[in-house]
């Protein structure tokens, strides 16, 4: 493993690669998660779900169920669909300002409008009991022509996926008429057009969604543990549904297995759940099973973008027009699931692109919603990269000569984009350079040509992105809560959700970094909404920039106050002491000092001692908040070699540079990089939510869905370009970055290796039956 | 409840013997989160695919999804609670997990580190193909194996190292 480190000077913890304090626990089986949890009195509960994409319930007999020893309740829709108090959307579209949403409901009623939307929930004295009760529900429907394909979506004015909304398009944007585009476009040596498709996916996190919901109605107060990302956002959710006040709901995120968008806002089965417990006024227990994962959790990509680029006769862009349609499902998790305006604001990445145009729209189909899943907006990216490789071959250039004459210069910057992004502190040149040199690219296209002589067939992929960081509106503020003890240990209390990014860990190295202790003497707590301040939980990329930001500040403010009682205690100037390791001493003569314990005794015990006017306690809240977008950048590139006769791809060789500002912990960040890259090479090669035409979903099992495994993956090679963000950190959100630049690296691999074919895929997945398919197509 | 069959059995469990009267149909992995509240076998699909329920039975890995707690009946029983030594002390496979970064949200590690003490038991010098086939079987979602890999060489080192300098059969 190759790995390029930054010239940078590391602080004492802070760009430090500190094993993670989370891990002793979770490498022991002494993890806490939701399925681990067991309150005294606690049901279980089980779904029933829809077995047909849209049709009416004829009948649904639940008396069966009923009468089974062991059962507590079996809720219809006529039980639950009345109770939510408020809308059972994500917080940010509870107004409707921020776009529609699907008409949501606890239960199917009188309808269904994909298979697994949930008709009846069974609560039992124990799982096995409930799903016995389920397989005596009976539901008769009569089937309707359902929506499947989202190509077809939009022009079906006949059978509509939600009646009540009057159209299959649920949203739709788009620039107005250019004039001056249509003239650069016109007037350009070459303009290329090409569509590009993206299959249905799935997050799939190793642990499955659930919650464990406690009404206590004497209390009046609801308790909740359930496997999420964002703890704040399911206590506004509980408390608008069930119409009560915020600081009535405790919310407990412990260990979490994974999430990947798919656990950032609170879906709809888990809210359904709370709607039980607060009926039936019992602690209910609902854990997912992967079953229910694959078919009723939610998707994600389904996107089609179609490109036009013109370039001038040395290969320079001139203009460019993308049009993106995507498939919302029928109940998509938050909005439409999507983020079709990402999509147009992202497609110029890191080149300059005069002027560009863009449409794009959302469509209702009969399908499990989409939601979020690590880079919501990437199929700019997909597309953009893909097109790159596309006008190279139209104008006989390679692909990476076009990439080096159209990106954006560090001499360029700030450089505020056609779609009015304005970037600052990237450096997709440098990326880019790096990339191409620890992979030896020039070297590889001389054995690519050796090989073809011999019959073998090898290709190369560039992705090269831009990776865009929100701090608008509520995602734009977080907050630390830093707390030495009395015994001069420090507690940190943040809003965040970690669910694998090792936030225990780095939020720790950069208190200890600010306020001068040791890494092992602080303890970061977050996920309970009782002690942790107001979040907006873990995604987008956040927590590195914004809440370290936070993190950093507290710690501050702290170690000023350490300093000022130090000064006062041992008769020293502030400007003359030193905080480290928890011990204050006076710079020069180290034997002068005092323990942060010392201090933490005289701020908490003998406040009589602290300075005149000095507050008592030694703890601070900060809050930081974000600029409207942050940007980081990198470049994967990519090799394989194909096997012709069966369409087998192997990736030979795997390389990423990337620039996240300031590194708080190297070994972490190359985590993060890695787990996002196999999510594509799976999302390319391997993965594919299937539908048949009548929108049965063929692929509900992990034998279906397939997981990449350690025999696929290639080892990733890592450098690192450090350019220091604007935030007093100088971090960058990367957590994403790895999913979005891995599909196009590895799809331009394969169309490389493809291309002295006469073959040019615009469609993923690529198995080897497509492959194959497409070899097939030339020789007919 | 529906007409079912409980039946006795008596298994030990990390060096803890067990009884119980157990439902015919419950499977080991529930037995051992419910019954033995040892929470740390974790359920990733239930179907025999993600190997996160891996625990060692009699010593060999196997899935507790896929096998009923009365097929367990006399046998000797080792979850990922039993790996570590009881002070806490983390075997050789869990400090490597721990220093190669080959876990982030933790829920496959418990299957992952099962199936890797019992492998090199059986194969304490392998190549990089075998330990790739061996972590063949375990589905990970958040490290892209990279960690892992890694973790299970600096393991196998680690072993070795040990065995040169004791001259004895130190195992993971």
């Amino acid at each position: 493993m190759t790995t390029t480190t930054p010239a940078h000077t590391a602080g004492r913890f802070v760009g430090q690669s500190v094993t993670r304090k989370e891990d002793p626990r979770l490498v022991t089986g002494h993890g806490r998660y939701v399925d681990d949890v067991t309150v005294p009195g606690m049901l279980h509960a089980a779904f029933v779900r829809s077995d047909v994409a849209r049709g009416r319930i004829t009948r649904l007999d639940v008396d069966a169920a009923r009468a089974l020893d062991g059962v507590h309740a079996v809720l219809t829709a006529r039980e639950l669909n009345g109770r939510p108090a408020g809308p059972m959307v994500p917080s940010m579209f509870a107004d409707g300002t921020n776009g529609p949403s699907a008409p949501v409901r606890p239960l199917a009623a009188d309808d269904v409008r994909f298979v697994g939307d949930p008709i009846v929930l069974v609560v039992a004295e124990s799982r096995y009991v409930a799903e016995d009760a389920c397989a005596l529900v009976e539901v008769d429907y009569e089937p309707l022509t359902p929506v499947v394909d989202f190509e077809r979506a939009a022009a079906d004015t006949e059978n509509l996926v939600h009646p009540e909304l009057g159209s299959n398009v649920a949203t739709t944007m788009a620039t107005p008429p250019d004039a001056a585009l249509d003239d650069a476009l016109a007037n350009a040596a070459h303009v290329v057009t090409q569509t590009f498709v993206q299959h249905r996916q799935t997050p799939t996190p190793m642990e499955t969604r659930g919650v464990v919901a406690d009404w206590n109605a004497h209390a009046g107060e609801l308790r909740v543990w359930m496997s999420s990302q964002n703890p704040h956002e399911v206590r506004r959710t509980c408390a608008r549904i069930l119409g009560i006040t915020e600081n009535r709901v405790r919310v407990m995120q412990q260990d979490v297995g994974g999430g990947f968008g798919q656990k950032y806002f609170m879906p709809r089965d888990e809210m359904t759940v709370v709607l039980t417990s607060h009926l039936l006024g019992r602690p209910v227990k609902w854990i997912e099973d992967r079953r229910e994962n694959l078919l009723a959790s939610n998707h994600a990509r389904t996107d089609r973008v179609t490109a036009t680029i013109g370039v001038d006769g040395d290969g320079r862009i001139v203009g460019a027009r993308v049009d993106h349609l995507e498939d919302a499902g029928a109940y998509a998790n938050g909005g439409t699931g999507g983020t079709g305006i990402f999509v147009a604001m992202m497609f110029p990445g890191p080149y300059r692109i005069p002027r560009i145009g863009w449409s794009t729209t959302a469509v209702w189909t009969n399908t499990c919603g989409r939601g979020a899943y690590r880079g919501p907006w990437m199929m700019e990216t997909v597309a953009r990269e893909q097109m790159m490789d596309a006008v190279a071959r139209t104008i006989g250039m390679d692909p990476l000569e076009l990439r080096r004459r159209n990106v954006i210069g560090r001499d360029e910057l700030p450089y505020a984009t056609a779609t009015g992004m304005v970037y600052d502190n990237v450096s997709p040149a440098e990326t880019l350079e790096q990339a191409v040199a620890l992979a030896g690219y020039d070297d590889f296209r001389a054995e690519q040509a050796r090989a073809r002589g011999e019959g073998r067939n090898l290709g190369i992929g560039i992705g090269l992105y831009i990776e865009p960081q929100t701090g608008m509106g509520a995602l734009g503020v977080e907050a630390a809560n830093v707390r030495v003890e009395p015994d001069g240990t420090v507690n940190v209390f943040v809003g965040s959700g970690s669910h694998g990014q090792s936030l225990e860990t780095t939020v720790a190295q950069v208190v200890a970094e600010h306020l001068g202790v040791h890494v092992d003497d602080v303890v970061v707590h977050q996920g309970d909404t009782e002690v942790a301040p107001f979040g907006g939980g873990t995604g987008g990329s956040r927590s590195a920039p914004i809440l370290s930001s936070a993190a950093r500040q507290a710690a501050l403010d702290v170690r000023e106050k350490v300093v000022a009682i130090a000064a006062h205690m041992m008769e020293a100037a502030p400007d003359d002491l030193d905080v480290e390791d928890g011990r204050i001493s006076v710079r020069g003569t180290p034997s002068r000092a005092i323990t942060l314990a010392d201090v933490a005794r005289v701020a908490y015990a003998t406040s009589d001692a602290l300075p005149p006017g000095t507050q008592p306690g030694l703890e601070v809240v900060a809050r930081f908040k974000a600029p409207p977008v942050m940007y980081s950048n990198a470049c994967h590139v990519c090799t394989c070699n194909l096997d012709v006769d069966t369409g087998h791809v192997t990736l030979t060789r795997y390389v990423v540079s990337e620039d996240c500002g300031v590194m708080i912990n190297p070994m972490v960040v190359e985590g993060q990089i890695a787990g996002g890259v196999v999510q594509g090479i799976g999302g390319t090669l391997y993965e594919h939510v299937v539908y048949d035409d009548e929108g049965n979903p063929l692929t509900t099992t992990f034998l279906d869905y397939l997981l990449p495994t350690a025999v696929e993956v290639p080892t990733i090679e890592y450098g690192h370009v450090e350019t220091p963000a604007a935030t007093p950190g100088g971090h960058k959100g990367m957590g994403e970055g790895g999913a979005i630049g891995s599909v196009p690296a590895v799809f331009n691999a394969v169309a490389d290796a493809l291309a002295p074919f006469g073959v040019q895929p615009t469609r993923q997945p690529l198995g080897p039956s497509e492959i194959v398919a497409l070899l097939d197509a030339t020789r007919d | 409840m529906i007409e079912g069959t409980a039946l006795d059995v008596t298994m030990t469990v990390n060096g803890e013997r067990r009884r119980a009267h157990v439902d015919a149909r419950k499977t080991l992995a529930d037995f051992l989160r419910e019954d033995c509240a040892l929470t740390g076998t974790h359920l990733g699909c239930e179907h025999g695919v993600c190997g996160a329920c891996t625990v060692l039975v009699d010593g060999a890995a196997v899935r507790s999804c896929l096998m009923f707690a009365v097929q367990a009946d006399g046998a000797d029983v080792t979850t990922i609670e039993g790996i570590a030594e009881p002070d806490g002390e983390l075997s050789t496979v869990q400090a490597a997990f721990r220093d190669a970064h080959g876990l982030q949200c933790g829920f496959c590690t418990p299957g992952f580190v099962v199936s890797v003490t019992a492998f090199l038991r059986d194969n304490p010098h392998p190549t990089d193909a075998e330990i790739r086939e061996a972590l063949s079987g375990n589905l990970c979602r958040c490290t892209g194996y990279q960690g892992i890999i890694k973790a299970v060489h600096l393991a196998a080192e680690r072993v070795a190292e040990r065995n040169a300098g004791a001259g004895a059969g130190v195992t993971a």
